[in-house]
C-alpha cells in the first residue's frame, strides 16, 4: 500500500525514534530559566473545555486558563452576576461550548496583540477576549448558523471575522422533515465586524448551498479582500456522512469577495432577516450586559454576482491556508493523496475570462486545473492543515500518518517530515497563518496520547509537541500535556503584550453601581425581598464581617468590593451552602454573588484566596432567621446606621 | 587682594563700514559684545566682593536648589520577597508619594499590621512651608551672586547648612515617632521590642522588608549645590584671611 510506504518512509526518515529520543543540547532549548520570562505567548483554544489556555513557548508551561464559553466556579466566570450575562444566548442561558479557532487580531495581516477571538462551534458565537486583561469582554452570538467551525477566521486588518455553517440548518429554522435537506437546508458564511470594541455586529451574511463549510482563512497582500471556504458534503447527505460524504472525487473552496459583498450590501442589495441574536459585551464598568439584536443582511449569490466562487478541491478538503505572500491557497484534502494549491493569480484569470466549468446552486464552479498552482506529491496521509515559516517553506499536518510534512511553496517537494505522538490536528507557527511569520518553532496538536505521559485512567490530556524549525531539519523539542481539546492555536512574541498587561483595576475607576468604594460606606440594605450586602476586602478582613436579619426565601446579594490597588493581591469569597460558586475578585474591582438562603442558621464566609500572613483570618457570619422573624437587618459595617458590638473589639 | 578686573573689550571688531549694510554675522557679533559688556558691567563685583566665577558658582548652587521643587529629596524603598517590583516612597518637598501611584496606600496597609499610623502628607506642617523656604534659599543665593557680597555668602552657606541639619533631623523626629509610636491595641503583629524606624540613611531590616533610605534625585542635586556653595565660601576665607595677611606684612 502507498499509505504504508509513506509511513514506513516517515520513520526511516527521522533521526528521532518513535519514543522521541533526543539529541544533544535540546533541553537547553526549552529551558527558560527560573523567574526568567518565555518568549512568546501561546494561545490555544479548549476544544470541549469551552475555554482559552495561555502557554509560554518554548517552556510549554501553562500561564492561564481565560474562561470563555463555559462557567468556571474556580473565579466565577458565568456564576457571578457581572458575568453571567455573557453566556446568555436566543436560547437562554448556555453554560458551556467546543472552543475550536483562536485568531489574534491583526495589523496589516501580522498579529498585533490587540484581541484574541475565538469560536462556539456548538451554540454559534464569536468571542473576543482583551489581551490587556487577559478576559473575555464580548461575545456575539452567529443567527441562521449552526456548528459555527470555519470560525473566527480574521481578515488583515481585524475587518471582520468569519462565520459559517458546519451544519447546514433550514433557513429560516422551522419544524421540517431532515428528509427535506436538499430542498430547505442552506449553509450560512457570516462577516461579523470585529475592530470596534462592544460594537461587534453581524455585517452581512451569504446564504450557499447546503454543504458542510469547514475552515477558512482570509486572503492577504495580492488577495485582500477575498476569503476562502473549504466545503464538504457537496453531496448534500444528511445521513452517514462517513460514507454519503465521501462519494464525490472534488468538493469545493468557498472564494469569497468579501469587499464586492460590502459594495454589494452599500448598494442595498440582498434583503433584511428578521432573526433574533444576542450580543454580550463588558463595558467599562466590568458589568457584563445582554442585548438582543434583531435583523440581518443577508446576500444571495445571485443579489451580487462576482461575490462567490467555488474552486473544486479534491476529498472533503479540511483546512485552507492562505501563504505570507497571499499567491497560494493552500487546501488540506483529508481523503486526498495529494496537497492542492490553488494560485490566487490564475484564479483571477480564469474569473476574468469567465471560462467557468459549469455552475452549483448559481455559484459559477473555475475548473480545478486552472487555478492549480501545483500539487504536493506524498505529502502524508490524511493532511490537514499548513502553517508558513515566512522563509518559503509550508509545513502540513497529516493526521492519519501522524507527522508533520515540510515541503518547498513553488517547486511543492517535501524536503522533510518528523512524527508527531499521536494524530496531530492543527499545527501552529507564531504568526504562521499571517504575512510575517515568526518562524522558530511549529507546535503539533494532537489528539491521541496514549503512553506519552503517567497513565491517568481512561480519559487522558491531549499531548502538544514543540518542533524547532529554525534549521534546514525539524527537531522535537517538548512534548507538553495541555488542557481542553486544543484544536486551532496562534502565538507572538511575548514583548507586543507583557508590558501593557493590566495588573490591577483602579479603584477610582470603578464605575459599578454597586461599588463600595471605601470601608466607611460598608453596610446592609434591604430593599423588598433582596438584601444588598455592600462589602469590601482587604487584607485581612471582610467589611462588614457580621450581618443579621437576614430571612429565609430573601434574595441575597454579596456586591464585594476588592480595595486593595496592590499587583497580585486578589481576594476570593465563598459563603456555605452557597449553590453557586466562590467569586474571586481582582483589586479594585466589584463582584456579586446571589444566595436564596433556604434554612435557618449562622452560615461563616471566607476568602478563599491565600491573600496574607492573616489570611485565615478573614472570614465572617451571616444569621439567617425563619421567614418572618423580626430579626432587624443589621450589620457591623460602617457604613451601617445601626452597629454591632463585634467580638474583636472594634 | 582685590578681586579680578573684567578684561577689557574695545577690540572694535564690531564696527560697521560707512554705507555698505551690516552683514548677519557682523550684526551679531556686535550684538554680543553688548551682551558681554553688560554681564560684565552689571555684575562687577563691589570692591572686596567676590570673584566673577566665584559669583557663577554662587548662581548655579542657587538655581540647581530649585531642582528639589520638582524632584524627590528623599527616598523609602522597601524590598521584601513578595514585591520583586519594588515598593517605595518619595518625600517630596511639598508631599509624601508612592515611587508607584498606589505604594503609599500599600504601604499604609502592610503597617496596619504592625500598628503603625497611617502616613498621610496632610499631616506634615512642614510640607507647607518647605517650598517657600527653597524659593527663599534660592532666591537669597542669587542676591549673593548679584551683590558679590562675601558676608551674604557665608550667611547664606551657613542658612543651607542649618536647613540640612534641620530636614535631617525632622526626618529622624518623624521617622522616630511613627517607628515606635505604634498602637499596641490594634496592632495585629507584635514583636516584643520591635520598632519599625527605618534608618536616617542606609539599611535596615524591619521584619520581612529590608528599608533602604537615600536622598532621591531632588536630594542628591540639594546635596551637590550645598557642597558648591560651601567650597566657594571656603575659597572665599581662604582668600580673605590671606589677603589679610598679606596687608599686614606690607
Amino acid at each position: 500500500m502507498a499509505g504504508a510506504a509513506v509511513a514506513l518512509y516517515a520513520y526511516a526518515c527521522q533521526t528521532t525514534g518513535p519514543k522521541g529520543l533526543l539529541d544533544g543540547d535540546v533541553a537547553s532549548r526549552v529551558y527558560v530559566a527560573p523567574g526568567e520570562h518565555d518568549e512568546f505567548y501561546a494561545f490555544l483554544s479548549g476544544g470541549f473545555s469551552g475555554q482559552v489556555t495561555v502557554y509560554g513557548l518554548p517552556s510549554g508551561r501553562l500561564l492561564k486558563v481565560i474562561p470563555v464559553f463555559s462557567q468556571y466556579p474556580e473565579n466565577g466566570w458565568g456564576y457571578s452576576e457581572e458575568t453571567k450575562p455573557m453566556l446568555e444566548t436566543s436560547f437562554g442561558f448556555v453554560p458551556w461550548d467546543d472552543a475550536h479557532h483562536p485568531q489574534l487580531s491583526k495589523t496589516n495581516g501580522v498579529p498585533d496583540g490587540r484581541w484574541l477571538f475565538i469560536n462556539a462551534n456548538n451554540t454559534p458565537r464569536i468571542a473576543r477576549i482583551s489581551l490587556e486583561t487577559f478576559e473575555t469582554e464580548e461575545i456575539i452570538e452567529i443567527p441562521q448558523s449552526a456548528g459555527n467551525h470555519a470560525s473566527p477566521f480574521i481578515t488583515p486588518n481585524s475587518e471582520y471575522v468569519v462565520a459559517s455553517t458546519r451544519f447546514s440548518v433550514p433557513v429560516p429554522q422551522r419544524d421540517i422533515s431532515i428528509d427535506e435537506y436538499k430542498a430547505a437546508f442552506k449553509g450560512t458564511i457570516s462577516f461579523i465586524r470585529a475592530d470596534r470594541p462592544g460594537e461587534m455586529d453581524i455585517a452581512f451574511q451569504l446564504l450557499v448551498p447546503g454543504y458542510n463549510y469547514d475552515l477558512a482563512h482570509a486572503g492577504k497582500g495580492p488577495s485582500y479582500g477575498w476569503a476562502f471556504f473549504t466545503t464538504y458534503n457537496t453531496e448534500q447527505a444528511n445521513t452517514l456522512l462517513e460514507i454519503n460524504a465521501s462519494q464525490r472525487d472534488k468538493d469545493f473552496v468557498a472564494a469569497v469577495n468579501w469587499r464586492r459583498a460590502e459594495e454589494c450590501v452599500a448598494q442595498g442589495r440582498g434583503r433584511d432577516v428578521a432573526v433574533t441574536y444576542v450580543h454580550n459585551y463588558m463595558g467599562e464598568e466590568r458589568v457584563a450586559r445582554s442585548e438582543r439584536k434583531r435583523g440581518v443582511r443577508v446576500l444571495e449569490p445571485a443579489d451580487c454576482e462576482g461575490m462567490i466562487y467555488y474552486l473544486p478541491t479534491p476529498k472533503s478538503p479540511h483546512g485552507v491556508d492562505v501563504d505570507p505572500s497571499g499567491e497560494y491557497i493552500v487546501a488540506g484534502g483529508k481523503l486526498a493523496t495529494v496537497i492542492p494549491v490553488h494560485s490566487f493569480s490564475k484564479m483571477l484569470a480564469v474569473i476574468e475570462a469567465k471560462d467557468f466549468e459549469g455552475e452549483a446552486e448559481g455559484i459559477p464552479m473555475l475548473r480545478y486545473e486552472a487555478v492549480l498552482a501545483g500539487e504536493v506529491q506524498n505529502p502524508g496521509l490524511g493532511p490537514l492543515h499548513t502553517e508558513f515559516d515566512g522563509k518559503g517553506y509550508a509545513y502540513t499536518s497529516a493526521f492519519l500518518s501522524s507527522e508533520i510534512v515540510k515541503w518547498k511553496l513553488g517547486t511543492w517537494e517535501v524536503v522533510d517530515r518528523i512524527p508527531t505522538y499521536y494524530s496531530i490536528g492543527h499545527l501552529m507557527i507564531p504568526g504562521g497563518d499571517s504575512e510575517k511569520p515568526w518562524g522558530k518553532y511549529v507546535v503539533a496538536l494532537n489528539k491521541i496520547t496514549k503512553d506519552r505521559y503517567l497513565p491517568t485512567g481512561p480519559e487522558l490530556v491531549h499531548a502538544a509537541q514543540l518542533i524547532d524549525i529554525s534549521g534546514e531539519r525539524m527537531r522535537l523539542l517538548l512534548d507538553f500535556p495541555t488542557l481542553g481539546e486544543p484544536h486551532y492555536a496562534q502565538a507572538l512574541p511575548a514583548e507586543l503584550i507583557k508590558d501593557k498587561v493590566v495588573r490591577i483595576y483602579d479603584i477610582q475607576r470603578n464605575r459599578h453601581p454597586y461599588a463600595t468604594l471605601s470601608e466607611a460606606d460598608a453596610r446592609v440594605e434591604r430593599r423588598g425581598g433582596t438584601v444588598h450586602v455592600y462589602m469590601t476586602a482587604i487584607r485581612s478582613h471582610f467589611s462588614p464581617d457580621i450581618i443579621e436579619g437576614i430571612r429565609v426565601g430573601d434574595t441575597v446579594k454579596f456586591h464585594v468590593t476588592n480595595l486593595e490597588q496592590d499587583w497580585d493581591v486578589p481576594h476570593g469569597f465563598a459563603a456555605m451552602g452557597v449553590p453557586n460558586a466562590e467569586l474571586l475578585i481582582m483589586p479594585g474591582e466589584t463582584k456579586t454573588l446571589t444566595w436564596v438562603p433556604r434554612q435557618p442558621g449562622v452560615y461563616p464566609f471566607y476568602c478563599t484566596d491565600f491573600c496574607s500572613a492573616l489570611h485565615q483570618e478573614m472570614q465572617g457570619y451571616v444569621r439567617v432567621s425563619p421567614a418572618g422573624a423580626n430579626v432587624p437587618l443589621t450589620s457591623n459595617g460602617a457604613g451601617q446606621g445601626k452597629v454591632l458590638a463585634s467580638g474583636g473589639g472594634r | 587682594m582685590s578681586a579680578r578686573q573684567p578684561p577689557v573689550v574695545s577690540r572694535g571688531e564690531g564696527a560697521v563700514p560707512r554705507g555698505a549694510p551690516p552683514s548677519a554675522p557682523v550684526v551679531i557679533r556686535a550684538a554680543a559684545r553688548q551682551v558681554r559688556l553688560w554681564i560684565v558691567t552689571s555684575t562687577r563685583a563691589a570692591p572686596g566682593g567676590l570673584g566673577t566665577g566665584a559669583r557663577i558658582a554662587v548662581a548655579v548652587a542657587a538655581l540647581a536648589l530649585l531642582a528639589v521643587l520638582v524632584l524627590p529629596l528623599w527616598r523609602i524603598d522597601l524590598e521584601a520577597p513578595q514585591y520583586p517590583e519594588g515598593l517605595g516612597m518619595e518625600i517630596r518637598v511639598n508631599t509624601i508619594v508612592g515611587v508607584k501611584p498606589n505604594d503609599l496606600n500599600n504601604i499604609n496597609n502592610l503597617n496596619h499590621y504592625i500598628g503603625m499610623k497611617v502616613i498621610r502628607p496632610e499631616d506634615f506642617p512642614e510640607l507647607r512651608f518647605m517650598p517657600l523656604l527653597v524659593a527663599g534659599l534660592s532666591g537669597m543665593g542669587l542676591v549673593v551672586a548679584a551683590t558679590g557680597r562675601r558676608r551674604l555668602l557665608y550667611v547664606w552657606v551657613a542658612l543651607l547648612v542649618l536647613c540640612a541639619v534641620a530636614g535631617l533631623a525632622d526626618f529622624y523626629r518623624w521617622s522616630y515617632d511613627y517607628g515606635h509610636n505604634l498602637d499596641h491595641e490594634r496592632a495585629i503583629i507584635k514583636v516584643p521590642g520591635m520598632t519599625y524606624q527605618p534608618p536616617l540613611i542606609g539599611s535596615k531590616q524591619l521584619l520581612n522588608f529590608r528599608a533602604h533610605s537615600w536622598p532621591g534625585s531632588g536630594g542628591w542635586i540639594a546635596i551637590a549645590a550645598g557642597a558648591l556653595a560651601s567650597l566657594v565660601a571656603a575659597r572665599e576665607l581662604v582668600r580673605a584671611r590671606r589677603a589679610r595677611r598679606l596687608a599686614e606684612a606690607a
